[in-house]
């Protein structure tokens, strides 16, 4: 196995990426450390030839979520968030065409999708097999991710 | 932005700013101490002897590694035989280096921190226990550290726990020397084994 070290210098950037996406540049920080220590804490018994990239990018969407949840539950913002994107509780929406924070803004499969496969960069087999669905499931999902971000990127253009 | 490629490339590059690690490292290790998820914290220093690894576990100094041990291997061997928790973390083992320091530059004649010798067991930790009492500057011979450790006969087994001492320096292996005051084998090299000796004779 591994040392942590190891996991930690060659997957930090991506687990940064993802918290990014999800958060924005200032919330990432406490993402990143969360993701890492809940990792730290599992790893031990993480099985042999699992997949290190696929298993922290799951905990860093994990603690991402947690994160925004846990913003609106502050005074300013409130409501039911089990069946919206968690980006409809994300505060405002990025500005000047910012696609920091815009990942939240996408429903779950197309999120956890483009996460897995543009993010992490995992090949779509593997995507399919985090998300427990066919590969062109998989790539649906993710194109159909993008497709939305795009849109969203365009009405800030605007 | 028309393209999906375009998309992708600025979700990609908006996250992907460049960031400086190290504090985030830094924060990692110190709350996975305090949380008690560090099995092993460890850091590297400068000194005479070149590029040493220092690692230590909660119960103390654990590994000292040379340089020509190859100290990404030494770290992959600590993952399998203590916890691959594992993370540089310089301010556990700060102490340490600062001793090392001191006596190499002549100033330190002791070593006082905690060792965690659970790399060695039965004879071989028996005689490690021995070597740490060889006082600075003084030798031993293999046959002297078999029988103060319990087995007289047991000279070449003295040898091989000598040479695979996993704390060198600070349990003073470099102490012990062939009856016929040659140097014999050494972790870190016969010639890091004469500077030492030579360094500690001039003190």
């Amino acid at each position: 196995m591994q040392p942590f070290e190891a996991v930690v210098a060659e997957q930090g950037p991506m687990v940064m990426r993802i918290c990014r996406a999800l958060l924005g540049p200032v919330e990432a920080d406490d993402a990143w450390s969360e993701t890492f220590l809940a990792a730290l804490r599992g790893y031990p018994d993480l099985r042999p030839g699992s997949n290190v990239a696929g298993w922290l990018a799951t905990i860093a969407h994990h603690k991402g979520i947690d994160q925004l949840r846990a913003r609106a539950r502050r005074p300013e913002a409130a409501g039911d968030l089990a069946d919206r994107p968690a980006g409809a509780v994300a505060g405002p929406e990025p500005a000047d065409g910012e696609l920091h924070g815009a990942l939240a803004g996408l429903p779950a499969k197309q999120r956890l999708a483009v996460m897995y496969r543009y993010l992490a960069d995992l090949p779509y087999a593997e995507v399919a097999a985090l998300l427990e669905c066919s590969e062109a499931a998989a790539r649906r999902n993710a194109s159909d991710g993008i497709a939305r971000l795009r849109r969203h990127y365009r009405k800030d253009e605007s | 932005m028309n393209t999906d490629r375009e998309v992708i490339d600025g979700l990609t590059l908006a996250c992907d700013e460049p960031t400086d690690y190290a504090p985030l490292r830094a924060r990692l290790a110190d709350r996975a101490a305090a949380d008690g998820l560090l099995d092993v914290a460890y850091r590297t220093m400068d000194s005479p002897a070149g590029t040493l690894l220092l690692a230590a576990t909660p119960a103390g100094l654990v590994r000292v590694a040379f340089d020509r041990e190859n100290h990404d291997d030494v770290l992959v061997e600590l993952a399998g035989a203590v916890s691959p928790r594992i993370l540089r973390s310089p301010r556990v083992v700060d102490d340490v280096a600062r001793q090392l320091d001191e006596y190499f530059a002549g100033r330190r004649r002791r070593f006082d921190v905690p060792v965690d010798l659970q790399l060695a067991r039965g004879f071989r930790r028996a005689v490690l226990e021995h070597l740490r009492e060889i006082p600075y500057g003084a030798t031993e011979s293999y046959t002297a550290v078999a029988r103060a450790a319990g087995s007289p006969r047991a000279v070449r087994a003295a040898g091989s726990a000598c040479a695979t001492n996993p704390v060198p320096l600070v349990v003073p292996c470099h102490r012990v020397v062939r009856s016929d005051g040659t140097y014999g084998q050494y972790r870190g090299g016969p010639e890091v084994k004469h500077a030492l000796l030579t360094l500690e004779r001039a003190g």
